[in-house]
C-alpha cells in the first residue's frame, strides 16, 4: 500500500516538475501570443480585450509584408537547396570510401558550430569580395550552408538502415547506378527528405545574425522584428512574433513527423510508384 | 573451350585486406542446380558476387552462355539474385516489387502487373499483390523474392543463402519449393549455403570452397563418400578420419595401416605404398556400436572409447566419443538400435566398422 503511494507521490512530482519545465519554456511565448490579441496600446495587465488591431496593422505595414515574403523565399529556396545538397553530401558518405572524408564530413557539418557573428561577418566579407552582397540570393546561399549540415544528418540516418544489398538488388534486378538511385535509395529516404525540407525551412525562418549581416536593404522578417524593436516598442511585434512562432512550431512538427516514421510502417510507402 | 553454360576461368578475387577467390575453375551446365559451399569466408558468397557482376574479378573471365562477362555492369547480365537479407523494397506494394525487373526493362504499367500477379500466383501469394511487404510474413516474403528474381524468365538464378533466415520448419517447405520450381523451369540454379542439408537436398553437384579455393566438386554422393582430402572429410562432418603410415603390403585385399590409434586394416580404394602417410575416413553410419566385453564381427576394426555427449536428431542419434589422442569420433546410429547400450557422458563403448567400408583419401592433397 505504502509502496503504491509513493509511486503516486513520485509520479505526480514527476508530472509537476515537467509541468514547470515545460511553463518556463512555453509562458514567455504564451505571452507575447495573448498579448498580440491585447487591444492596449502597452502589454499591461489587466488585459484591455480582445483585438485584432496589431495583427491588421502588420498586415498594412509594407516594410513587414515584404520582409515576410523575403523570408518565405529564402525559406523555401533554403529548404529545396539544402535537401537536395544534404541527399547528395549523406549518399556521398553512404556509398563511397575516399582519402579526406573525415574532413568532407566535417565541412558539412560545422557551419551550425561556429558562432552566428562570426559566420556572419565572414560570409559579409566574402560575399562582398565577390559582388552578391546584399542580395536575396546571398541570404540564401549562406542559409543553405547552414542548414545543409541539419539535412545531411537527417538523410544519412536514414541511409544508414538502407544496407548495402538493397541498391545492389536493383542493380542486379537491371537498375543502373542512376536509376537505382532515383528508383530505390530515394525513395527508401522520402520520409528523411521531407522531414529534411522543412527543418531546413524552419532553420532559415528563424535565423536572423546571418541574414542582418549579408542581407543588406533585403530584410528577413527576423531582420524587420529587430529593426522595430529598436524604433519604437509597438505591439505589432506582438502580433509579427506569433505569426513567426505558429510558423515555426508548424515547421518543426512536420520535419518531427517525417523524421520519426518508422522504416516499415505501410503509411509511408503508398504510392510511392507512380506508374 | 567448353560446352557449358557458365564457366569461370582462373577466376581470381583480391580485396585490399584479403584474397577471396584464388583462382577457381568450374564448369556449370545448363539447367544444373549446383550448391557452393564451405565456412564463412571460403569465397562461395564473393563467387556468387563475381557471377552477378556485384564486385569485379581481379583476375580471371566468366562466361555466361558463350559471351564474357568481362566489364559488362551488373544491371545488364540478366543474373538475378535472392538475397539472404531479401533486399524487398519496403517502400513498394507486393506486386510493385516483383514487377521492378520489368519496369526496369521498360515494360508498360498494365502487362508488368499482369506478369507479377501471375508470378505471385505461381508463388502461392495470389491476391496479396495490394500488401506492403512489412504486412508479410517471413516464408511469404521468402516467396515474393524468389518471384521477383524469377520474373524476368532468366537462364540463371542466383541464391545466396537464401533460406537462412528462416525457422527450421519453413526451410524444410521452401526446400521442397526451390526444387519444384528448378524442376518446372529448368534453368541453371547457383546455390550459395553453408548447410551441408540444403545443398545435399537440392543440388546435382556440390562445389565444396575452402580460402578461396575449390577442395572437391562432385555429386552430393560422392563427396559424402568419397572425399578428396581432410578438410572435406571433416567439413562434411558425418565422417571420421585416421591417419596413419601404411604397415605392411597387401595381404588378402587388405592393408594395415598403423597410427596413433592403432593398427587398422584397410581395403584400399587406391595403390598404397609401404611407410607411405596415410588417411582414410569411415562415415559416422557405418560404425557400430557395441558394450566394451563383447568382441567385434570377424575381420572388423576394433577402437574403444568414452562418450563424450549426444545428440538428438530427429530418429537419429549423434554420439560423440573420445577415442584418445585428441580425437573424436562421430556415430550415427538409429534410436532403437542402442537404446540397449544406455549410453551417457563417461561411459567405456566399443567402436568397429568393416574394413571395407573405409575410404582412402588420394594422395597429395
Amino acid at each position: 500500500m505504502t509502496a503504491s503511494r509513493m509511486a503516486g507521490v513520485s509520479r505526480a512530482c514527476q508530472r509537476a516538475w515537467l509541468a514547470l519545465v515545460f511553463g518556463f519554456i512555453g509562458a514567455p511565448m504564451l505571452i507575447i501570443v495573448v498579448f498580440s490579441f491585447d487591444a492596449n496600446r502597452f502589454p499591461t495587465i489587466p488585459w484591455g480585450g480582445f483585438s485584432l488591431q496589431w495583427h491588421r496593422a502588420i498586415l498594412e505595414d509594407a516594410m513587414v509584408t515584404e520582409a515576410f515574403g523575403n523570408t518565405l523565399l529564402v525559406a523555401l529556396s533554403t529548404a529545396v537547396l539544402s535537401t537536395v545538397l544534404g541527399f547528395a553530401a549523406a549518399y556521398i558518405d553512404y556509398r563511397h570510401r575516399f582519402r579526406g572524408k573525415t574532413a568532407f564530413n566535417l565541412l558539412v557539418a560545422i557551419p551550425p558550430a561556429v558562432p552566428a557573428t562570426i559566420l556572419g561577418m565572414a560570409m559579409l566579407a566574402f560575399l562582398s569580395r565577390i559582388g552578391v552582397f546584399g542580395t536575396l540570393q546571398a541570404i540564401i546561399a549562406c542559409h543553405v550552408a547552414l542548414a545543409t549540415s541539419f539535412s545531411m544528418a537527417i538523410i544519412r540516418l536514414r541511409l544508414g538502415e538502407l544496407g548495402h544489398d538493397m541498391e545492389q538488388a536493383a542493380w542486379n534486378l537491371g537498375a543502373s547506378p542512376a536509376t537505382g538511385l532515383i528508383r530505390v535509395v530515394v525513395p527508401f529516404c522520402r520520409s528523411s527528405l521531407i522531414a529534411s525540407f522543412f527543418l531546413s525551412a524552419a532553420v532559415s525562418f528563424d535565423e536572423f545574425m546571418v541574414a542582418w549581416f549579408v542581407g543588406g536593404v533585403h530584410e528577413t522578417l527576423p531582420v524587420r522584428i529587430l529593426n522595430l524593436l529598436q524604433g519604437q516598442v509597438s505591439p505589432k511585434v506582438n502580433a509579427i512574433g506569433t505569426v513567426v512562432l505558429v510558423i515555426s512550431v508548424v515547421l518543426v512538427l512536420l520535419a518531427q513527423r517525417f523524421v520519426g516514421v518508422r522504416v516499415d510502417r505501410p503509411a509511408t510507402s503508398t504510392g510511392s510508384e507512380a506508374s | 573451350m567448353s560446352n557449358a553454360f557458365i564457366s569461370l576461368q582462373s577466376l581470381d578475387k583480391r580485396y585490399p585486406t584479403h584474397h577471396a577467390v584464388r583462382g577457381i575453375d568450374l564448369d556449370i551446365q545448363a539447367g544444373e542446380f549446383i550448391a557452393l559451399m564451405g565456412p564463412s569466408g571460403c569465397g562461395k558468397s564473393t563467387t556468387l558476387r563475381l557471377l552477378a557482376g556485384l564486385d569485379e574479378p581481379t583476375g580471371g573471365d566468366i562466361v555466361i552462355g558463350g559471351r564474357s562477362m568481362r566489364g559488362v555492369p551488373a544491371f545488364e547480365r540478366n543474373t538475378p539474385m535472392v538475397w539472404q537479407s531479401l533486399a524487398l523494397f519496403p517502400f513498394l506494394t507486393v506486386a510493385e516489387n516483383v514487377a521492378f525487373p520489368l519496369r526496369m526493362k521498360g515494360m508498360a504499367a498494365g502487362p508488368r502487373r499482369q506478369r507479377a500477379l501471375e508470378w505471385l500466383d505461381r508463388m502461392g501469394l495470389a491476391d496479396m499483390g495490394d500488401r506492403q511487404i512489412a504486412q508479410l510474413s517471413g516464408g511469404q516474403r521468402q516467396r515474393v523474392a524468389i518471384a521477383r528474381a524469377l520474373v524476368t524468365e532468366p537462364a540463371v538464378l542466383l541464391l545466396d543463402e537464401p533460406l537462412s533466415a528462416l525457422d527450421a520448419h519453413l526451410r524444410v517447405r521452401m526446400q521442397t519449393e526451390l526444387a519444384r520450381l528448378h524442376r518446372e523451369l529448368g534453368i541453371t540454379f547457383v546455390y550459395v549455403t553453408h548447410a551441408q542439408s540444403e545443398a545435399f537436398a537440392l543440388a546435382d553437384r556440390v562445389v565444396i570452397m575452402n580460402e578461396g579455393r575449390i577442395q572437391q566438386v562432385g555429386t552430393p554422393q560422392d563427396v559424402y563418400r568419397a572425399p578428396v582430402n581432410p578438410f572435406v572429410a571433416d567439413f562434411i562432418g558425418t565422417n571420421n578420419l585416421v591417419t596413419g603410415t601404411v604397415a605392411k603390403p597387401a595381404r588378402g585385399g587388405h592393408v594395415d595401416v598403423a597410427g596413433p590409434l592403432g593398427t587398422f586394416a584397410v581395403r584400399p580404394n587406391r595403390a598404397l605404398d609401404e611407410g607411405e602417410a596415410v588417411s582414410f575416413v569411415i562415415a559416422a553410419d557405418r560404425v557400430g556400436l557395441a558394450a566394451t566385453d563383447t568382441a567385434p564381427e570377424p575381420g572388423f576394426s576394433r577402437l574403444d572409447g568414452t562418450v563424450i555427449g549426444l545428440e538428438f536428431v530427429g530418429s537419429t542419434q549423434t554420439i560423440f566419443i573420445d577415442v584418445g589422442e585428441n580425437r573424436e569420433f562421430r556415430v550415427q546410429k538409429q534410436q532403437h538400435e542402442i537404446e540397449s547400450l544406455a549410453l551417457v557422458p563417461g561411459r567405456r563403448i566399443g567402436l568397429s566398422w568393416d574394413p571395407g567400408h573405409v575410404w582412402v583419401l588420394p594422395r597429395n592433397t
